[in-house]
């Protein structure tokens, strides 16, 4: 049976020489955790399941450091990487993936360049592509946008870019189905409303777009405590959940978590 | 030495990296004679079976890999790798594959594709890469196809993805992989491990 992943994200600061992992809460606020070869190594030998790096400077002349970073991280990092982050053609892709990555994640070019994801697809296959969707709710009903019922009414998701700082006016659910057609091969699902808060994941946002795409859904933001991964494989039907601050911060050890899932009959490698 | 085809399908770096760090000299053929000549040789791949047939075609290297596997030596494909070696596949209107088994590549149904994620291998024969592997294993699969092998003999695992399908395979010197033993943790070093020290 194919296991439900738990997946750290190592936020990274490519200013800094070499990069440094950084927590944001929602997006803004900035706290440093480790060295990202490090901590990946960390958390391959916890039992990480993949690691995700996201470059949050995205900026062109840092890209070199992270084509270093992920280089250093596979030389001991022996389960799969996925790199996000500033990736804004094909070049940029082949490069993370000649430096080892497996996977690249994309978002802000996706929409605003969605054959990207076809040229991707096609290039490197769907399983190496993910696109990330930031999605926050709104309540200001707006003509053509599913409607999601939840414990606080009625919402739809917006899609947001440039790592929250600016809203698109696109329905999450929507650009979900369409970036499937497109040919990703799995979708990294952010709410904004939860990224930070330690509140649980959106569990209507993740089980809606995990019910209208037959693509795997990893789903992040909000994680607080083991029971908020059980609800989000259980109730938000995610097939992988992704966390940052509390891994870095000790306040989760992957080990337990996992057998803590393990322990509620929710597959899991152990 | 270990001796990896590469024919510029996906990523080889990864699997560079797992056999370094297991302290093994690694050797890149993509020519002919460095295949035929090989002690031990580890064919990997990922994309599509019938560009993957076009490019050795090209660079002439099918008999080469014939050859290679007649001579006895110790041969590992890992996922299309692996594919490649059996008859045809569904993924490219049947293209000819370099049948060193006989059987086809089919596409999975119903479910989610690519499977992408953790799976776990029911070991049916032990081999020799199996050592000190218990059963039911997790190992990371990425793919979209799996193999049908005509002689059921060969089959040494198996995993269950809305159907049953070979995960693993092995006949003498030559075995095959549908999982990326260089992606799966301690499990797959292990099994790495034991095809080195063949």
């Amino acid at each position: 049976m194919l296991a439900k992943r738990i997946i750290p994200c190592l936020d990274c600061d490519l200013q800094k020489p070499g990069g440094r992992v950084v927590k944001g809460i929602k997006f803004k606020k900035i706290r440093y955790a480790g060295l990202p070869w490090e901590l990946a190594e960390r958390y391959y030998k916890e039992g990480a399941d993949e690691i995700v790096f996201l470059d949050i400077t995205a900026s062109a002349e840092k890209r070199a450091t992270m084509f270093e970073v992920v280089k250093k991280t596979c030389q001991k990092v022996f389960i799969p990487i996925t790199v996000g982050g500033g990736i804004r053609n094909i070049g940029d892709a082949k490069r993370l993936f000649k430096a080892g990555a497996d996977k690249i994640s994309i978002n802000t070019t996706a929409i605003q360049n969605p054959k990207l994801i076809k040229e991707l697809s096609k290039t490197f296959g769907a399983q190496a592509v993910v696109v990330a969707i930031d999605a926050i709710r709104k309540n200001k009903k707006r003509k053509g946008k599913i409607i999601v019922k939840t414990e606080k009414g009625d919402y739809w998701f917006e899609c947001s870019i440039f790592g929250g700082r600016k809203f698109t006016g696109l329905d999450a659910i929507l650009w979900a189905k369409k970036v499937e057609r497109l040919g990703a091969g799995e979708i990294l699902l952010t709410s904004m409303d939860r990224d930070g808060t330690k509140k649980g994941f959106d569990l209507k946002l993740t089980r809606k777009i995990s019910e209208e795409v037959s693509i795997p859904v990893i789903a992040s933001g909000g994680a607080g405590a083991k029971e908020d991964f059980l609800d989000v494989f259980k109730e938000g039907r995610a097939d992988a959940a992704l966390a940052a601050s509390l891994f870095h911060f000790n306040e989760a050890e992957i080990l337990e978590l996992k057998r803590y899932l393990k322990r509620k009959g929710v597959p899991i490698r152990i | 030495m270990i001796t990896i085809i590469d024919f510029g399908a996906g990523n080889i770096q990864s699997l560079i990296n797992a056999l370094v760090f297991l302290g093994e000299r690694v050797r890149v053929g993509s020519q002919p004679k460095e295949i035929v000549s090989a002690e031990k040789v580890i064919f990997p791949g990922v994309g599509n079976f019938g560009e993957a047939m076009r490019t050795l075609k090209k660079r002439n290297l099918i008999p080469a890999i014939r050859r290679n596997i007649q001579k006895g030596a110790p041969f590992l494909g890992i996922c299309l790798g692996f594919q490649l070696l059996f008859e045809e596949s569904e993924e490219a209107n049947w293209v000819e594959g370099i049948k060193i088994f006989k059987g086809r590549v089919l596409r999975f149904q119903k479910v989610k594709v690519p499977q992408i994620g953790w799976n776990q291998i029911e070991i049916k024969k032990r081999d020799r890469i199996f050592t000190g592997i218990q059963n039911k294993s997790f190992v990371y699969f990425v793919h979209s196809f799996y193999v049908k092998p005509s002689n059921r003999k060969i089959i040494s695992g198996t995993a269950n993805y809305g159907r049953k399908f070979v995960s693993a395979i092995s006949f003498q010197n030559i075995f095959g992989v549908q999982f990326h033993p260089e992606k799966s943790g301690s499990v797959g070093l292990k099994i790495l491990k034991n095809f080195v020290n063949i």
